[in-house]
């Protein structure tokens, strides 16, 4: 039964977000999407997606959910503080949410992109082959409170809800880094202080992620410099000599020099960092790099492996005492029993 | 010229590079490689743009390697045929000056013509769409007369409207959408280069050419409240 998320509130900067619209670089258009995209492959994984589909992408904020048609769910990304009907929920886990029950979400403490995907997928209304909200474009949902968002049935309600170890990438740390074609441009000295600089995260949107550090600032030459493709991962260096890590939504051509890359893999760490979380950047060559971040077709593969069975923890069992937990107890003589 | 870099850009693209500074031959032989691979795609091949200098070429690694792709971008640019002149043209209404060009006068004074003048250089010139960027459609137009080196305003103007026409460094920046800008604001067209809703989403292409005939603002005002995205433009096509 298809069927509707009902927003009964929602913070800033909600937004519908799937792969994005890969193939429009000629004509200018961002490819956008999930500003991190393995929080959806995660969640294609718990919900046996062949794909990721269309979600919700929270930024920092909470919100208050309910569907007219029962679904399984699947909450990835930065962890957030989650509760049915007031019940704490699992994070990086999927779940049956049942019309009626109140999802609530709020931000926890580290990230900053939440995911709440349905198994059906969110079937919002498509522009140029995506559902991803690219606002400097005017495409896509932005989501507000009294929105009823459409979804794809279930095909498997009853598919036994299913868990993630939970990756650390939401807490800073190293970012792999590729050269690219204007990495020459930076001066040895620039270059080996990039890569020794202990950056922090700083003010960041869906477009970029700017990163703060206590030195001077880089020394860039972009005089007469010809604007040139850019792309999400590039370590822009602005005309103040300050770093900016492009991500999802960021414009196509762009005048700065750019250090490098940051390898497809770690892209999510980047956009995960909380303002002043530590980031530093390091160099690795480019077959190191094709090793370490395999292509994204090839992620669902590597993250089912991962799933385990959800159990509940039995820190979050309020009803402890309600379980019946000697009799589950075997003697181990019992097998022909 | 001589031969084009070759460069890694992430762990999907190469980027083949035929200048760093702006350079009309670069800027043309990064559109013929770009038509020359979409019209025939190397294998592994998933995306193909034209840039102001260089052309971006994607590739699925799960079918290809960077090597191959390298090998065979190579063997395109020793070998690439002079391809057929498929130039698109575009005639493009225009109102200038007033509320919707105020720095005419400026640009004007700049170049060292009267306002009259500029214009009917401007209409009278087939600009090339150089590359399409910043924002969805949005076309770099090019290029003019030395007399047309304008540096940017040392000041950004909060907000022009879709559809303005602008200028700086010998180039013209037709507006997608409503936009701050630092290039000074000659005119406003009625064509609106991305229409996400329409049936045809990107109106220009790079290489296509592009000519404004002057009309008046109560026209071009019509033509905005008509809502066509062709704002009144009529294009002419081979074939």
């Amino acid at each position: 039964m298809t069927g509707y998320l009902e927003v009964i509130s929602a913070g800033p900067g909600i937004s519908v977000q799937d792969l994005g619209r890969p193939g429009y670089t000629a004509f200018g258009l961002s490819t956008g999407g999930a500003a991190d995209r393995r929080a959806l492959w995660e969640a294609a994984a718990l919900l046996g997606q062949s794909g990721p589909q269309a979600a919700l992408e929270l930024p920092l904020t909470g919100g208050r959910f309910r569907v007219t048609a029962p679904s399984r769910i699947a909450l990835t990304g930065a962890p957030m503080q989650a509760s049915r009907d007031g019940k704490p929920l699992i994070w990086n886990a999927s779940h049956l949410l049942a019309p009626g029950e109140c999802l609530d979400l709020r931000p926890g403490e580290s990230g900053v992109y939440g995911y709440l995907s349905l198994a059906g997928g969110l079937l919002t209304p498509e522009t140029l082959g995506a559902r991803a909200t690219l606002a400097a474009a005017g495409l896509g949902t932005p989501v507000h409170a009294g929105l009823r968002l459409p979804f794809g049935a279930d095909p498997a309600p009853d598919a036994a809800p299913q868990h993630l170890p939970p990756e650390d990438r939401f807490t800073g740390g190293a970012l792999r880094v590729i050269a690219g074609p204007q990495t020459a441009l930076f001066d040895t000295e620039t270059r080996t202080r990039a890569f020794a600089t202990r950056f922090r995260a700083g003010p960041a949107s869906r477009q970029g992620l700017a990163l703060l550090q206590d030195g001077a600032a880089f020394a860039t030459e972009t005089s007469g410099l010809l604007s040139d493709f850019i792309g999400p991962g590039d370590i822009q260096m602005t005309g103040t000599g300050q770093a900016v890590v492009l991500l999802a939504d960021c414009q196509t051509i762009g005048g700065y020099p750019r250090l490098g890359t940051v390898i497809p893999l770690d892209l999510p760490r980047a956009a995960q960092a909380r303002p002043g979380t530590a980031l530093r950047l390091v160099e690795i060559p480019l077959d190191a790099a094709e090793t370490a971040s395999p292509p994204e077709a090839l992620w669902l593969a590597q993250i089912r492996r991962l799933l385990r069975p959800l159990t509940r923890d039995p820190r979050d069992m309020t009803d402890l005492l309600a379980y019946q937990l000697i009799s589950g107890m075997i003697r181990g003589d019992e097998e022909d029993a | 010229m001589s031969l084009p870099e070759i460069l890694p850009l992430g762990l999907d693209a190469l980027l083949v590079r035929f200048s760093t500074t702006w350079s009309e031959a670069a800027n043309t032989a990064a559109q013929r490689l770009a038509a020359a691979l979409s019209a025939d795609p190397l294998p592994g091949q998933t995306e193909v743009a034209p840039g102001l200098g260089s052309a971006l070429l994607r590739f699925d690694r799960l079918k290809t390697t960077r090597a191959a792709i390298v090998g065979a971008v190579r063997d395109r640019l020793d070998h690439a045929a002079a391809p057929e002149d498929a130039a698109r043209h575009w005639l493009v209404p225009a109102c200038f000056g007033g509320v919707e060009g105020p720095q005419l006068a400026a640009a004007a004074a700049l170049a060292g013509r009267s306002e009259t003048t500029l214009i009917s250089e401007l209409c009278a010139t087939n600009l090339r769409v150089l590359a399409l960027g910043f924002a969805p459609g949005q076309p770099y137009l090019g290029t003019l007369p030395d007399h047309w080196q304008m540096p940017r305003l040392p000041a950004l103007t909060p907000r022009v409207a879709a559809g303005t026409i602008t200028t700086a460094l010998c180039q013209i920046v037709l507006f997608a959408a409503p936009s701050p800008t630092g290039w000074r604001a000659l005119g406003r067209t009625a064509f609106r280069p991305f229409a996400a809703e329409a049936a045809e989403p990107f109106l220009l292409r790079p290489g296509d050419f592009l000519r404004f005939t002057p009309t008046s603002a109560e026209n071009i005002a019509m033509l905005i409240e008509k809502g066509d995205p062709l704002g009144g433009a009529i294009r002419s096509f081979p074939k």
